[in-house]
This record gives C-alpha cells, structure tokens and sequence, in this order.
C-alpha cells in the first residue's frame, strides 16, 4: 500500500481525494476549498467598498448591495475562516500529539464534505434568484420578511455545514484525549493543540443552538410554524438569543486556533519555549469557558435592561484579562531570544499591537452604556475587522506560510510572501482605522450608500484604497502558490531548521501512515529536546510493528450529496411545485441509505505489515 | 485485541465496550455527542418555555386544557421501562450472553414503538382540540420539542432493529459490542430527556 511516492493520473488523484480518509489530504481538501471560498468572499468584499468609495454611488443596487453583505460575512465566517482553521487542524494537530490518523477518520470525511456541500449550496444561491440579504446574523424579523429563496439558503446551507463542522469538533476532542503518544501529557502538549482541544469544545457546546435557530427559522419560512411571528403569539427575540448563544463563542472558535498558531510561530522563531506555558493553557481554557457567558452584549440595545446588560458588560470585559496574559507572554517570548524575521514573525509581530487594538475597542463596545452610541455603526465593524482580520486572517496567512512545506513537501517563496505581509498589512490598517472614526461620526453599517456633504466622503475613499491594497496582497501570495508549486524545490524534515513540535521530526510532506513507530515524547517541546541533545530524530516509543489503518470510502461524499439534494426539495416545497417533496425524500433516502451501509458493512480497515515499512526505509522514507 | 477475533465465555474482556483503541474512541466521542445533544435539547426547551400558552386568541387551547395525566403516565412508564431493559441487555452483552442479550433489546425495542405508538395518537388528538404546529406558537414549540424527541426515539428503534438484523447470526465480537453498547447509552439519553419533558411540559404545563 505504500503508493505515496507513484505517479497517479489525474482521474486517480481526484478519486483519491474523494474517497481519502486521511486527515492531511482532507487538510488539503480544507485548505483548497476554503481558499476558494475566501476569494469569493474577499470579491465581496472588493465590491462593498467600490460601492461606498464615493458618495451616491449606483455600482450595486440597495438589494443587491445587502445580498453581497449578508455573503461577505456569511462566507467569511463559516465557509474561509472556520474550514481554513480546520484545515490546519487536520493538518497539524494529530502530528504534534504523536497520531497516525484522528480518532474517526471515516466521519472526518464526512465533516468535510457536509461543509463543502453546504457551502457550495449557500453559493448557488447567487445563480437561483439571489442570495440572503438579511444580514449574517439574519434576525428573524428580517429574515421571515425576505422574498424569494434567498434566506432559504442560508438557513440549510448553513445546517449542512454546520452538521460536518459539530462531527469535526467531536472528533478532535476524542483524538487529543484518546491518540496521544506515549509521554505525550496534556501538559506537554503544543499550545496549537491545546487551542484545538478548547475550539472543538466550543464546537461542541455552541453549534447545537445554531442548529436548533435555523431549524425554528426554517420551520417558519418553510413549513408554517410561527416562532418568531408576534402575531401568532411567536417572539423574534428567541432568535436573537440562540443566534448569539452560537455566535458569540463562534468567534472563540476562530481566535483561539489563531492564537495556537501564534503561540507556535512565536517560540519558533524566538528559538525559546513559550513563556508561561502552563498560564497560556489556562488563559485559553478561561477564555473558552467565558466565551459563553457574554452573548447578550451583541444584544444591549435589545432592551433586556440595565440588570442583566451591566452583567453582560462586566463578563465581557472580564475576556481582557486572559487575553492580557496571553499578549504579555507572546511579548516575553520573544523578550531575550533569538528572533528570526521569517514572513510567519512578520504577520506575529504585525499581529500583537493590531489585536490589542482591536481587543481595546472591544473593551469600549462592552460598556453597555457607551455602546447605545456605537451600536450598528461603522466603529463595530472596524472593531470586528481588527479582531477577525488582524487576528484570524493574520494566522491564517501566517500558517498557510508556516504548515505549506508540511502540507506540500515545498517552501513558499520568502520574499513574495514578505511582499504579501507588507502589501496586507498596510491595506488593512488603512481600511479599517479610519473605520472607528467613520462609526464615531455616525456612519452607520450596512447602509448601501451616503450623501455628499456629510463628511464620509475622504475617509470612505481612504478605506476603498486599502482594501485594493489588501487585494494586492491577496494576488502575490496566489502568485507564490503557483510559482513554488511548479518550481516545486522539495525540503526535508525541518525546513525551518528551528521546529520544536514533532511534526518537524518526520517528513514533509508525511508518509500516509505518519510515524513509522509511536515517539516517546520527553517533554514539552518534544523534539527540540532531542535535537538539543545531538538526535537526528525522536526515540521510538514501541518496536517496528503492523500499522492499522482505515479504508478509503466513497460513503462520505454520498451521504453529504444526499443533504444538498434534500435540501433543494426541502426549499422548492415553499413554492408548492410537484417535484419537489420527491427531491426531498429522494435525498433523505440517499443519506440514510449510506449511513444504513455504512453501519452494516463491516470496515476492519488494513494492515501495513512490518516487511513493507522496512522497504520504505530503502525509499529514503525515514521515520 | 483484534476486532473480528472469536471469544468465549471465559475470554470475553470484562468491559468489551472499550477494549480497543477503535471502541474507546467511539465510547468517548458518543458521550461528546450526547454532550451536544443536551444542549441542543435545551435549547428547544428554552424555546418552549418562552412560547409555552402563547397564543393568538382566547379560543385556541393552552397547555392546561390539553395535558392529560393518564396517557402521558402510560407512555413515561413504557420509555423508562424500556431504558431499564436494555440496562438488561447490556448486562447480558458484559456476560456474553448472546440470545439472552437480544431477547431484551427485542422487548426494549417494542416498548420503544408502543411509547411513540401512544405518541402519534396523542399528537392526532390536540391536533383535533385545535392545538396544531401551524395555528400558534405555543403549538410550534410544542410539537417541534416533543417532535424532535420522538424523532430520536424513531431513530432509535431503526438503529436497534438494524444492529439485530446485522449481527442476528454472528454473535459477539469487540466490533460489535460497542455498537450495541454506544445504542444503549442513546437509548438512556432520550429516556432522560423524556423525564424532563414529562416534568417541563406536562406536569407544569397541567399545573397551569
């Protein structure tokens, strides 16, 4: 079976893909399909800002302009963000904890293509008469008022995805508990695994209310129920609720892989250990556990009143004082060592003074009074562009250049990628700060245009050219891509000389089967600790033996297609046409169908047999 | 171990549930998932009692003129009955005891269908008093909590008629013995739900 180092046919590739069972070709699976999904969003984005450079401008219609900011954010959140962090979970995190596979390979599939169906659902939505434009929030009083099928693809696109990206959380949290290598205790874990642990928890506890919102919205746009209909006794503020009861944790979700991958990148490249690792640990537990006790502050001018918004605000600014500790540590990491500038340091560095920003207007939202002047103006959006962006999308960018040689086998080119950094970084501190004064003048969000006269002409022109900027940005790294995948120079283990986890300790990319034998794993740190010590490599934990591994299977993909075909029926059964409930059972029945093969088809998975890992080591494959 | 491996009485491991690497983890990652499903349930549950005799006229039934004690007593003691029996089936399953084991998820699995037997006929009676998914939110609520548990009580009894039909021949192995297993916890799951919607629901709701 060890078939990594043939040549294959592009129709066997694809069949590869589509069947693989392997966390890091579904990392790459991730990593490509939320790639695309990010330039989606980001031409979204490109278009807002052509729209609002000048005043009275008509490049987007009122209508049109609210669909492309419902998909920008929609998009963004749940279809680039979330599944590019997964991707480098899937990628990563089973390598540093000494793994061969995650916990249930067959549902990681499955995870996958729920979230790529899903996605590609909600997208379609652009070509059969327009997309949501309630908003990314969608709240129900919008919501239910929307013509046409728009909202109907948010609602299920959103449920199918949602679904696969429950499983992965559940999934990651059972390999880290369970797949450890031997030595490998939760205290020695990589701060980028801790942070996976946390997000899947977060996963885990704040998804169901997601489900449990969009399927009450679906039941009233689709099937009469009334939940969010005053008139028939219903009450819109439920939505609220459970929409910020997900929404709020969700943006833990992102931020603390980001922070994972910073905390990585950091002690990397200060060539030191972390500086107070067992306090980061407990700054992102904390941050994951009060993550769910501030969702009303989205809802001060709500009218819950003073009571329970002076709680909210107070829990909210309470968030600062673990995301203090982390910045201080990531300051004294780097205090005293031996700093590297690579391009991931850059977008790090670039990442402390920006995120603070964004933390401190996060501190001003949180006073509940103050916020009444804030609210739905251009000042949130700054403050949520400088979390999300300077914190999430920075990671992002910064592990796509980190994890690309462990993920592919080859260097993405460092000059372009400094280039990427400086052209990024710019543009998004010019179209974001003047954002926060924008808001303060009373430039309200979501608005599709302004008058002249009203003193938002230059600093909206100022904010359309970074985001070209940011664009540009965008454009050489897609450029670097393309020209060290074609060059395709190959590196070893450790390309950056300076790794400390042990997904440097085996090849890039890794053989299928990852570690040959299980590491024994002294410390935190685990292969810097060798390497200090004069080893080429990590001490095997158990003696040359048969590796188990899972089967491929064409299962997951059919049970994810059978949702998207449901719901097209599911959405269509609003407009009373005859095909429609057959389309729906038609899909239910493909899903249930597989999920029934799947459960009474046995799959024991193979076995790679001790002779075959010895031939590989004649291959140059080392363990 | 291996999975597919053949036992006996005295070689059966004394928790065959997770005595593989592959059955620990299904152990461990369904008790997460019984974790997300709790707060999915709560959810719908916050939503009832949001919208609980909410109404759009006088006219239409609240939940004290629906609620009655008898049928839902009835239907409580078949489900908790039934979590009962497959404590049963399961303690069989621990001793090997193949036959033994399905006789009472047999019997578990038809408590199961008599409790969303009562079910269905309760729901055709509100349904007749006026008291429908579509005429209120009080009635949306209502049906989509109780709904969404009965929708795992039917998928239940299809999980358990499907694991008997598949493994009616082959006796126990470590691959099957969780499946078996990670069935019964799900089965004890929605018997707990189903308590706390006979306390929510029903008996607050006949309280007034």
């Amino acid at each position: 079976m060890s078939t990594y180092a043939q040549k294959k046919g592009f129709g066997a590739t694809l069949w590869d893909f589509l069947t693989t069972v392997d966390h890091k070709k579904i990392a790459i699976l991730y990593l490509i399909a939320g790639g695309l999904f990010f330039l989606v969003g980001g031409l979204e984005a490109v278009f807002i800002r052509i729209q609002l450079a000048v005043p009275n401008n008509d490049f987007v219609s009122a209508g049109l302009f609210n669909e492309i900011i419902t998909m920008h954010g929609t998009t963004m959140i749940f279809l680039a963000a979330m599944p590019l962090i997964f991707a480098f979970m899937n990628a990563v995190m089973p390598l540093q904890i000494g793994a061969r596979d995650v916990a249930f390979p067959f549902v990681n599939a499955v995870s996958f293509w729920l979230f790529f169906f899903g996605g590609v659902f909600l997208n379609l939505s652009w070509f059969l008469g327009g997309a949501p434009d309630a908003g990314w929030t969608s709240y129900a009083s919008l919501a239910i008022a929307s013509k046409g099928h728009g909202v109907d693809f948010y609602i299920l696109g959103l449920q199918i995805s949602g679904f696969g990206t429950l499983m992965g959380g559940i999934n990651f949290l059972v390999t880290i508990i369970n797949m450890r290598a031997p030595g490998m205790t939760y205290m020695r874990m990589p701060l980028f695994t801790w942070s996976t642990f946390v997000t899947s928890a977060l996963i885990l506890f704040a998804f169901p209310p997601l489900t449990v919102g969009l399927v009450l919205m679906m039941f009233d746009r689709m099937f009469g129920a009334h939940f969010f209909e005053a008139a028939m006794g219903g009450n819109t503020i439920i939505w609220e609720h459970l929409f910020w009861i997900f929404g709020h944790p969700e943006v833990y979700i992102l931020i603390l892989p980001a922070f994972g991958i910073f905390s990585e990148i950091f002690s990397m490249f200060s060539r030191k250990r972390l500086f107070g690792y067992s306090s980061m640990v407990f700054a992102t537990v904390l941050i994951g556990f009060l993550g769910f006790m501030v969702w009303a502050h989205h809802m001060f001018t709500t009218g819950l009143g003073p009571v329970a918004n002076a709680i909210f605000a107070v829990a909210t600014m309470a968030i600062g004082v673990p995301t203090g500790i982390k910045i201080f540590n990531w300051l004294f990491t780097m205090w005293g060592g031996s700093v590297k500038f690579t391009t991931p340091m850059h977008y790090a560095f670039a990442f402390i003074p920006t995120f603070v920003a964004g933390g401190v207007t996060g501190v001003m939202l949180a006073a509940a009074a103050a916020d009444y002047q804030y609210h739905d103006t251009y000042f949130v959006v700054a403050h949520f562009h400088y979390v999300i962006v300077g914190g999430v999308v920075f990671a992002l960018l910064a592990g796509t250049h980190l994890y690309w040689p462990k993920m592919f086998g080859t260097m993405l080119n460092e000059t372009l990628g400094k280039i990427t950094f400086w052209t990024f970084f710019i543009g998004f501190h010019m179209t974001f700060f003047i954002q926060h004064f924008l808001g303060l003048w009373g430039m309200p969000r979501r608005v599709f245009t302004y008058l002249p006269g009203q003193g938002f002409e230059t600093a909206n022109a100022v904010s359309s050219f970074g985001a070209a900027f940011m664009s540009v940005g965008v454009i050489v790294m897609l450029i670097n891509i393309i020209v060290t995948s074609v060059k395709n120079v190959k590196v070893g283990n450790d390309p950056w000389g300076d790794g400390r986890t042990l997904e440097w300790a085996i090849p890039s990319p890794p053989p299928f089967y990852n570690f040959k034998q299980l590491p024994l794993v002294r410390g935190l740190d685990a292969y810097w600790i060798e390497k200090m010590e004069g080893k080429k490599g990590m001490t095997p934990a158990e003696p040359l033996g048969d590796i188990h591994m899972p089967n491929s299977s064409f299962l997951p993909f059919i049970m994810s297609l059978g949702l998207f075909i449901a719901a097209f029926g599911a959405m269509y059964h609003v407009d009373k046409v005859s095909w429609a409930l057959p389309v729906m059972i038609l899909g239910l029945l493909i899903t249930f169908g597989a999920m029934f093969t799947r459960s009474v088809k046995d799959d024991h998975g193979f076995h790679i047999h001790k002779e075959e890992l010895m031939d590989d080591d004649d291959k140059g494959v080392k363990a | 171990m291996h999975a597919e491996e053949k036992f006996t009485y005295e070689t059966w491991p004394a928790a065959p549930e997770k005595s593989t690497l592959e059955a620990k983890n299904k152990f461990l990652g369904f008790w997460f998932f019984l974790g997300g499903e709790t707060v999915l349930f709560a959810s719908l549950f916050a939503t009832y009692l949001a919208l609980k005799d909410k109404v759009p006229n006088t006219n239409m039934p609240l939940a004290k003129d629906l609620f009655e004690l008898p049928l839902t007593f009835v239907a409580t003691m078949l489900l908790l009955t039934s979590s009962l029996t497959s404590v049963y089936a399961m303690y069989h399953m621990k001793n090997f005891a193949f036959s033994k084991m399905m006789v009472w998820l047999g019997i578990t699995a038809l408590l199961g269908a008599g409790f969303l037997g009562l079910e269905v006929y309760e729901f055709s009676h509100y349904v007749h008093e006026g008291h429908k998914f579509t005429s209120s939110a009080f009635g949306s609520a209502f049906y989509t909590l109780v709904g969404f548990h009965g929708g795992h009580v039917a998928f239940g009894l299809l999980w358990c008629i499907t694991l008997m039909l598949r493994n009616a021949k082959r006796g126990l192995n470590l691959y099957n013995a969780p499946k078996f297993y990670v069935f019964s916890l799900y089965w004890h799951f929605i018997d707990v739900v189903w308590v706390f919607i006979f306390t929510v629901v029903y008996l607050m709701g006949m309280v007034g």
